[in-house]
C-alpha cells in the first residue's frame, strides 16, 4: 500500500497580525510550520500504514527551504520524502499546483493520497479535489473518521454542515482531512535522528514530465490583481434605552452583518 | 544562557519542551486534583523515545548520558513535577541494572524499558529505614534455585504502575553493610503485591505506594551483581539519579519563575505593573540568578558524570542539594510575587510550591546530602594531609 | 500585481530577507530583490525600515487570446440541494448573479441536480432566466463524480462566462474538479464579486492568510471564471412570483461514480460544531448564574447559525463541557460575531476571542471589562435581553 501525503510549508497565520497604520502583515518571529491540517493528514497516513502495512511518502511543492517540513514529517515516522522544487513552479495557483503535484504522484504511484482540508495561507481547499480530477481518481473531502481501510477500498465519514455522510470508495482514492480525524503524534527522537540523515528526493519539472505551459505563473489561470487590508473595526458602541430599544438596535446591527 | 549543547541535546530539549507545553500543561491541574497517574503522557514519552535515553544502543536505546536525561527531566519539570517524577523514576529504577546487571538481564529487560513498554521502579525505603538505609528489614533467603523475599517497602514511586522493580533486601543480617543484595522483581510474581497508595502534599500525579513481599519467590538469576553488593548498588544508583533530581529543581523553579514574571507584567497596582516596583524586581533578579547557578552546577556535574569519572558522590550531592533548596526558595518567592493570585489554585504556582518540597527530601534528604558532602570533604582533606 | 523593491533606495540592510516566510527575497549586487516565490503576504513591506518596498499594480489586464474567451456568455449559479430542498445560499448567489448578469447584459441561469420541479421553478422566481435541471436518481444525494461530470459537460456545451457555487461542503468539494477539468480558474470563499468595466473580467475579492488580508483575484485568460461564495455573504435578490423562465431537463446517462454514499447521519447542530470553525459564537459565563442559561444561548446560537462557547468559569462550574471553553486555557476563536453573555471579560477570556470581527456583550455590570472590547454593548440582564432577541429574530425570519 503506497500512501502519499501532500503537505505544504506555511507561515503560522494564527500568529500574524496586520499593522493598522501601514496595512501590511506583521510577521516578526512567526515561524514556518507544516500546515496544521496536513499534520492530521500525516497522522492519518501513519495510522493507515499501521493497519494495512505499506509505505508513507510525504510530498511537497515549494522553495528549497520546504525540505525542513519534509524532515519534520519524516521524524513523525514517514518512510520517504519527495521535494518538488523548481523556480518554474513559483507563482503557481491552485490549478498549476494540483497539476504538478499530480504528475509527481503519478511518478511515485499511490493507492491512497491524503491532503489536509486547506492551507492556512491560501485557504482555498481546492488543490486536493483538483488533484483527484487530474489523476482521474475519486476523492472524498472533509474526512473526519476512517472506519475501514484495506487493499480493496475504504469507508469514511465525510463531515457535512449538519452531520456526516458515510462514504465508501474503491482505491486509488484521494482524501482531504479535517482536524476531528485524529491528534497528530509528536516526533520521536529516533525519528528525528533518522530524518536528519534521510535522503530526500528532489524533482524539478522535467523529472515529472510537467509541461512548462501548465506550471508556475504561466500555467495559472488565476492571478492576484491586488492585496489590501480588511475593513478596520468599527468604534465601540454601548446601546442605550429600554430592553426593547436595546434589542431593536442590536437586531439592526445583526441584520447589517448578514446574520439575520 | 548558552550551555553549548550539541545538536542532539538541543533536539532532545526541544522535543521534551514540546511535549511539556502541548501535552502536560493542559492536564497538569486535573492530574494533581484527581491524584491520577499520567498514563497517557507516559505513552507519549514512550512513543517519542524519551525512555530510550538512558538505555544503551545495543538494547534498543539511544545510549545517551546523564546530561541528556537531565535536560529532558528539566523540561518536563517546568510543566509538572508529578509527571517528571514518574518519568525520572524509571531511570532510578534502571540504574542498578545499567551499572551492575548481567548481559542476560540487560537483554531481558532493556528493550522493553527503552520502548517505554514497561515502567520501572526502585525500592529501598522502608518504614524503619529512610535516611538510615542500612536499617532495612526486608529479607531475601536463598532456597534452592530461588530467593524468597519477605518484607514491605514504603513510599515507592511508580509502585503498582511499574512492571519492573529493582529491590534492595537483606541476604545476610550478620554481615552488616555487606549484608544486602539487589534484585529484580517483576509485577505479577506470586507473593508480590501492592499496599496503600499515599495521599501527598505535592507531586500528586506521581503514584507512591507500598510494596509487599509475602514469601515472594524469584529465580536466583534475578540477583543483580553479587550477594552483599546491595548497598553499593544503591549508593551508586543514587549517585547517578541525584543529578536528575537537581534537574527537577531547576525545571520547577524555572516554571514558577516564568509564571511570576508573566503575572507581574500584567498585574497593575498603584497605576503601574507590579514588575516595575524595585522590591519585585529584586526578588525576580535573585530568583533568576539562583536558577541559572543551579542549572550551571547541574549541567557541569552531569557532564562530569558522563565523562566517566569514578568518584562523583560529592559532586552529585552538591548538585542535588543546591538545586533543590533553590527550587523551594524560588517557588515560594514566585508565589509571593503573585500575591493573593499565587495562592489560588487557578494559577499553577501554588502547585509548583507544593511539588517542590519533596525535592529536598527524597533520594536522600538535603541533610543527608550535606553529610555526604561533609564526609567527602574529610576524606579529601585527609588525603591531602597524608601528602604533607 | 507585484511587490517590488526600489533598488535605488534600498540600503542593503537585509531586514526583509528574514521576514519573508517564502524565502522569496534574495540579495543581488547588494540590493534586495523579490523573486518569483513571492506570495504577496507583504511582511517585507512592514519591516523595511526605509519603506522602499512597494506594491506595483500591473498596468492593464492584457486581453486574452480571443479564442479562449470569445463566445462565453451567461452567468451561471450552481444551486445545491440537500434532501430535495435548495440550499439558501443558492438564492443569495442568484441575487449576486442577477446583478452581474445585468452588468454584463447577459442571462442568469441556474443549475440544479436533484430535487423536484417546484424547486427548479423556485429558482426562476428568485431570479434565474433559465434552469438546467436533472432529477435523475443518481443526483438525489450529493456525489462528487456524477456532479462534476455533468456540470462539466453542461459548461462545455453552453459556455457560460461565470459560474458560481456556494462555498459549502458540497461546493468546495466538487467545484474544484470541474475547474481542473476545464483548465480554468476557481476562486474560493469570495466576499465580493464585481465586473471590471474596462475588461469585462470578474473581480473576485476574498480573504487570505487566515483572514488577515484581502485579495482581488482575476481569471483574465480562461473561461468560465469560477467562484465559490460562503453562505450569508451575499444578499438574496427579490422573489418575483410573476417571473417566467425556462426549465431545461438535462440528460444524465452514463455517469459513473467510484464512491458510494452508504448513510447520512444527522447530528444536533449548535453544540457539536467545532467552536474554532464557527462563524457565530454565543458564549456564556458565570453571570448566567445557572446552567439552564445555556439552553437559552443554544437557541440563540442556532438561530444565528452558530455554536455555543463558554468562559472558564462556566466550564469549571460544570455547566458545560470543556470543548466549548474559550480563552487562554481554552480555545482561541475568531468568528464573525461573538456574543458574550454574562461574561465579565477577564483578560484570560479576552485573549481567546478578541480578534472576533464583531463582539457583542450583554452584562448586568456596566464596569465589566468585557465592554472595553465589545463592538456593541448592552448593560442588562441576559435573561431579559436574550429571549427578546430570540423573539425578534424569529419574527424577522418569519417575515422572510
Amino acid at each position: 500500500m503506497n500512501i502519499v501525503v501532500c503537505i505544504k510549508q506555511v507561515p503560522d497565520t494564527t500568529e500574524v497580525r496586520i499593522d493598522a497604520e501601514t496595512n501590511t502583515l506583521m510577521r516578526e518571529g512567526v515561524p514556518s510550520i507544516i500546515n496544521p491540517y496536513d499534520m492530521h493528514a500525516i497522522e492519518a497516513g501513519l495510522q493507515i500504514r499501521e493497519r494495512t502495512g505499506g509505505k508513507v511518502i510525504v510530498l511537497t511543492m515549494g522553495p528549497p527551504q520546504a525540505e525542513a517540513a519534509l524532515r519534520n514529517a519524516l521524524s513523525m515516522g514517514a518512510d520517504d520524502a519527495v521535494l518538488l522544487t523548481d523556480s518554474a513552479f513559483a507563482g503557481s495557483d491552485t490549478w498549476a499546483t494540483a497539476y504538478a503535484l499530480s504528475k509527481a504522484v503519478r511518478k511515485i504511484g499511490a493507492d491512497i493520497i491524503l491532503c489536509g482540508k486547506q492551507a492556512i495561507d491560501g485557504d482555498t481547499a481546492q488543490v486536493g479535489p483538483e488533484m483527484g480530477e487530474f489523476l482521474d481518481i475519486p476523492h472524498i473531502s472533509y474526512v473526519r473518521k476512517i472506519e475501514e481501510v484495506h487493499s480493496g477500498g475504504i469507508r469514511v465519514q465525510r463531515l457535512m454542515d449538519d452531520g456526516y455522510d458515510i462514504v465508501e470508495s474503491s482505491l486509488p482514492v484521494l482524501l482531504t482531512v479535517v482536524k476531528e480525524l485524529n491528534q497528530p503524534r509528536l516526533p520521536s527522537l529516533k525519528g528525528k535522528i533518522a530524518a536528519k540523515k534521510a535522503e530526500i528526493k528532489k524533482w524539478g519539472h522535467s523529472d515529472i514530465g510537467a509541461e512548462p505551459a501548465n506550471i508556475g505563473l504561466k500555467g495559472s489561470p488565476t492571478l492576484v490583481k491586488q492585496i489590501f487590508a480588511p475593513e478596520a473595526k468599527k468604534d465601540r458602541k454601548l446601546l442605550y434605552g429600554t430592553v426593547e430599544e436595546q434589542v431593536d438596535a442590536l437586531v439592526q446591527e445583526l441584520r447589517g452583518l448578514g446574520c439575520v | 544562557m548558552d550551555y553549548f549543547l550539541t545538536e542532539d541535546q538541543l533536539m532532545i530539549r526541544n522535543l521534551a519542551r514540546q511535549i511539556a507545553e502541548e501535552r502536560v500543561v493542559p492536564v497538569r491541574q486535573e492530574l494533581d486534583e484527581r491524584e491520577e497517574f499520567p498514563s497517557e503522557i507516559m505513552k507519549i514519552l514512550a512513543q517519542s523515545d524519551l525512555f530510550a535515553l538512558f538505555i544503551p544502543e545495543a538494547y534498543g536505546g539511544l545510549g545517551k548520558g546523564i546530561l541528556e536525561f537531565s535536560i529532558a527531566i528539566e523540561e518536563l519539570s517546568m510543566a509538572c513535577l508529578g509527571v517528571s517524577t514518574s518519568y525520572a523514576a524509571n531511570g532510578l529504577g534502571t540504574y542498578p541494572l545499567l551499572l551492575f546487571g548481567s548481559e542476560e538481564q540487560k537483554k531481558r529487560y532493556f528493550p522493553d524499558i527503552a520502548a517505554g513498554k514497561r515502567l520501572v521502579a526502585f525500592g529501598i525505603t522502608e518504614a524503619n529505614a529512610g535516611s538510615d538505609a542500612s536499617g532495612i528489614q526486608t529479607t531475601a533467603k536463598l532456597e534452592g534455585n530461588e530467593y524468597v523475599l519477605n518484607g514491605t517497602k514504603q513510599w515507592i514511586t511508580n509502585g503498582g504502575e511499574a512492571e519492573i522493580y529493582t529491590i534492595i533486601a537483606m541476604t545476610d543480617k550478620t554481615k552488616g553493610a555487606r549484608g544486602a543484595s539487589a534484585f529484580v522483581v517483576e509485577k505479577g510474581t506470586k507473593g508480590f503485591h501492592f499496599g496503600k497508595k499515599e495521599k501527598k502534599m505535592g507531586i500528586r500525579a506521581s503514584v507512591t505506594c507500598e510494596l509487599i513481599f509475602d514469601n515472594c519467590s524469584i529465580p536466583k538469576e534475578n540477583l543483580i551483581g553479587r550477594e552483599g553488593m546491595g548497598f553499593i548498588v544503591a549508593m551508586k544508583t543514587l549517585d547517578q539519579a541525584r543529578v536528575g533530581v537537581g534537574a527537577q529543581g531547576v525545571g520547577v523553579a524555572q516554571g514558577a519563575f516564568e509564571e511570576a514574571v508573566k503575572f507581574a507584567r500584567q498585574r497593575v497596582q498603584f497605576g503601574h505593573p507590579v514588575i516595575s516596583f524595585q522590591a519585585v524586581q529584586h526578588m525576580l533578579a535573585d530568583m533568576a540568578t539562583e536558577i541559572e547557578a543551579a542549572r550551571a552546577i547541574v549541567y557541569a556535574v552531569a557532564r562530569y558524570v558522563d565523562s566517566g569519572a569514578r568518584d562523583i558522590t560529592k559532586e552529585s550531592a552538591m548538585a542535588k542539594v543546591f538545586a533543590t533548596d533553590m527550587a523551594m526558595r524560588v517557588t515560594t518567592n514566585a508565589l509571593q510575587v503573585m500575591g493573593g493570585s499565587g495562592y489560588m489554585r487557578e494559577y499553577p504556582v501554588e502547585k509548583m510550591m507544593r511539588d517542590a518540597k519533596i525535592l529536598q527530601i527524597y533520594e536522600g534528604t538535603n541533610q543527608i546530602q550535606r553529610n555526604v558532602i561533609g564526609q567527602a570533604l574529610i576524606k579529601e582533606a585527609a588525603k591531602e594531609g597524608k601528602k604533607q | 500585481m507585484r511587490i517590488v523593491v526600489d533598488a535605488e533606495k534600498c540600503t542593503g540592510c537585509e531586514a526583509c530577507i528574514e521576514s519573508c516566510p517564502y524565502t522569496a527575497i534574495e540579495m543581488r549586487e547588494g540590493k534586495a530583490f523579490i523573486n518569483e516565490y513571492c506570495q504577496f503576504c507583504r511582511a517585507c513591506m512592514s519591516i523595511c525600515p526605509e519603506g522602499v518596498i512597494k506594491e506595483v499594480l500591473e498596468v492593464a489586464d492584457t486581453q486574452a487570446s480571443v479564442s479562449d474567451i470569445e463566445g462565453h456568455r451567461g452567468i451561471w449559479v450552481f444551486a445545491e440541494q440537500r434532501n430535495g430542498k435548495v440550499a439558501p445560499v443558492a438564492y443569495e448567489l442568484l441575487g449576486a448573479g442577477r446583478r452581474l448578469a445585468d452588468e454584463r447584459r447577459t442571462e442568469l441561469c441556474a443549475v440544479l441536480f436533484g430535487g423536484a420541479k417546484p424547486e427548479a421553478e423556485g429558482l426562476i422566481h428568485w431570479g434565474a432566466d433559465r434552469v438546467y435541471f436533472s432529477n435523475a436518481r443518481i443526483f438525489g444525494i450529493f456525489n462528487d463524480e456524477p456532479y462534476s461530470q455533468l456540470l462539466f459537460l453542461l459548461i462545455q456545451e453552453h459556455r457560460p462566462e461565470i459560474v458560481l457555487a456556494g462555498a459549502t461542503p458540497i461546493g468546495r468539494s466538487f467545484f474544484p474538479r470541474v475547474a481542473a477539468r476545464l483548465g480554468t480558474g476557481l476562486t474560493a470563499d469570495c466576499t465580493a464579486l464585481e465586473i471590471d468595466m474596462e475588461t469585462g473580467n470578474l473581480r473576485q475579492i476574498r480573504p487570505a492568510f487566515g483572514g488577515n488580508i484581502m485579495a482581488a483575484i482575476l481569471c483574465p485568460h480562461k473561461r468560465p471564471q469560477m467562484a465559490t461564495v460562503r453562505p450569508r455573504v451575499m444578499k438574496r435578490g427579490v422573489f418575483d412570483e410573476e417571473k417566467k423562465g425556462e426549465i431545461i431537463h438535462v440528460d444524465a446517462e452514463g455517469l459513473l461514480s467510484r464512491t458510494k454514499l452508504v448513510e447520512t447521519v444527522k447530528e444536533v447542530s449548535g453544540m457539536t460544531v467545532n467552536i474554532q470553525d464557527a462563524e457565530v459564537i454565543v458564549s456564556g459565563g458565570r453571570g448566567l448564574g445557572d446552567p439552564k442559561g445555556f439552553n437559552l444561548l443554544e437557541e440563540l446560537a442556532g438561530l444565528l447559525g452558530g455554536t455555543v462557547g463558554a468562559s472558564r468559569g462556566a466550564v469549571d462550574a460544570g455547566w458545560i463541557s470543556y470543548r466549548h471553553q474559550v480563552g487562554q486555557t481554552g480555545r482561541t476563536v475568531c468568528p464573525k460575531v461573538y456574543v458574550a453573555c454574562g461574561i465579565s471579560g477577564a483578560v484570560q477570556h479576552i485573549v481567546g476571542m478578541q480578534s472576533s470581527e464583531v463582539i457583542i456583550a450583554i452584562n448586568k455590570n456596566p464596569e465589566a471589562p468585557i465592554f472595553d472590547v465589545a463592538t456593541y454593548g448592552i448593560v442588562g440582564d441576559v435573561y431579559e435581553v436574550v429571549p427578546l432577541l430570540i423573539r425578534k429574530i424569529k419574527e424577522i425570519r418569519g417575515q422572510q
